[in-house]
């Protein structure tokens, strides 16, 4: 494949209790999507994810595809719920951040 | 972070009591005599452990639990080495499948099968459903015919979640099986699962127009004794119930007992007549009455019901025990366990007339298993 035609990837920065499934990387980079002709969306991209680093998707998606509860993804800073949920758009060069909430007791 | 556990050092003839609270499973294990107990834990710090069992059919003990983190979701773990080690909290073997519009809340109860059919296991999880598996809980499916079922539209979570927290399988008939969910009340099946019939004749449901629907019922906890297959006790959301026909009817038991609201019960292991409670005051309060806090024991299958209190605080003990929280093992005379929502252990090695403490301090105790390791 040449390098015009390659999916562009993106950084996702996971929280210190997934980095087991990822060889202790607190960063990873994955495929945005499928192909280069169509934008990619935050679901598509940690469709990606599920398919490189088996185990971690199931961590922060329910079997419902939603996100868990507890659990927040930003897009360039942005949180997803207030910015089109999985739907959100996933530019070349975005970083993912996942975060569990300030919630519990 | 606490401590790692290095495990229970229970051997064969040991009580190990298990508990679960809200921020991990603490293991006691003591001699035949229980006067003392040795701790280890917490196990899974930080997550919540509403169903431990241990499964000694295949040999050497299994001891399973359900760690829920409040963050990443429900996982079922097993040991072989009485929590030395752990499996790998990664494999999400308990799912519903992607198209079914469930996905899994919490583990409430892990049940071993049968002795002769040492890999066949259950789960009874949040939202209600049973799991089922035939390769010693490697791989889960839901019951289909529970999973399906066209009640499921009219459940109804109570404050706890739409919880499946008791599974009966028949001592003697493998096609027959129980279970009791909140609220929904008991189903049975007597196809082997492929159809399952609501249970709840006799039993009431307060909080409805109709006191006494098909189903719906908030039904805590079920209890039964091998012995007498037929025969089950069953502690409601406001009632005590006994039931002589396989659930097919329920007469009301509460003769004495200073409420008949609570959600804890548990079988003696001896005797089908002898069955243990603590009722608690009004589904408002949920706190033990008068302050005082007292197991009840019936011996005449429900006839009468009798105060145990030697060695449990009698003032300003405002306790919760939860439906798991109470267990007993399979010695003789009858160890009784206990765990209180302030994070109290209670322990009897006499059928329940004397109380020691086993633990102070704990997280909410919300699941109590006993047994000896064989």
């Amino acid at each position: 494949m040449s390098r015009a035609t390659e999916v562009p990837r993106v950084r996702i920065v996971l929280p210190s209790q997934l980095r087991d499934l990822t060889g202790e990387r607190p960063v990873v980079t994955v495929a945005a999507g499928v192909s280069v002709a169509t934008e990619a969306s935050v679901a598509e991209t940690f469709q990606s994810l599920r398919a490189e680093y088996p185990g971690v998707y199931e961590r922060i998606f329910t079997e419902t595809r939603e996100v868990r509860p507890h659990i927040n993804i930003f897009v360039d800073g942005a949180d997803i719920r207030w910015s089109g949920g999985l739907e959100t758009p996933v530019a070349p060069g975005s970083e993912i951040v996942v975060l569990p909430a300030v919630s519990g007791g | 972070m606490p401590q790692t556990p290095s495990g229970s050092p229970a051997r064969t003839g040991d009580v190990l009591l298990m508990v679960g609270t809200t921020k991990g499973a603490f293991l006691f294990s003591s001699r035949s005599g229980r006067g003392s107990w040795e701790a280890d834990g917490p196990h899974f710090p930080g997550e919540e452990v509403y169903a431990l069992a241990l499964d000694q059919r295949g040999g050497a003990p299994t001891l399973w639990a359900a760690p829920g983190s409040p963050f990443f979701g429900a996982t079922l773990r097993r040991s072989d080495d009485l929590g030395a080690t752990w499996s790998d909290k990664d494999a999400r073997s308990v799912r519903f499948e992607e198209d079914s519009g469930l996905s899994l809340q919490r583990i409430w109860q892990i049940r071993p099968g049968p002795a002769d059919e040492p890999d066949l296991m259950w789960l009874g999880v949040e939202p209600t459903c049973l799991f089922e598996s035939r390769d010693g809980g490697d791989s889960w499916a839901p019951v289909r015919g529970f999973l399906e079922h066209e009640h499921r539209q009219y459940w109804q979570p109570g404050n706890g979640g739409l919880c499946m927290h008791t599974i009966v399988p028949h001592a003697r008939d493998r096609d027959r099986m129980l279970v009791a969910f909140s609220t929904g009340g008991v189903y049975g099946t007597d196809d082997g699962g492929a159809s399952w019939t609501p249970r709840n004749n006799g039993v009431r449901a307060e909080f409805m127009p109709d006191k006494h629907p098909e189903f719906g019922q908030c039904v805590h906890k079920v209890v039964h004794h091998p012995e007498r297959p037929e025969r089950l006790f069953l502690q409601n959301h406001w009632g005590l119930y006994r039931s002589e026909d396989w659930a097919a009817s329920w007469d009301d038991i509460a003769n004495g007992v200073p409420s008949d609201f609570g959600f804890a019960m548990a079988m003696h292991p001896h005797d089908p007549d002898t069955v243990y409670i603590v009722p608690l005051e009004s589904d408002e309060f949920r706190c033990t009455p008068e302050a005082k806090l007292r197991v009840y024991r019936t011996r005449d299958a429900g006839a009468s019901w009798q105060a145990l209190s030697k060695g449990l605080p009698q003032e300003d003990a405002y306790e919760t025990v939860l439906r798991d929280g109470l267990d007993t093992d399979s010695l003789e005379p009858a160890g009784i366990y206990f765990g209180t929502r302030s994070g109290h252990v209670y322990a009897s090695a006499d059928d329940g007339d004397s109380w020691t403490t086993v633990a102070d301090g704990l997280p909410p105790v919300v699941c109590v298993k006993a047994a000896v390791v064989a």
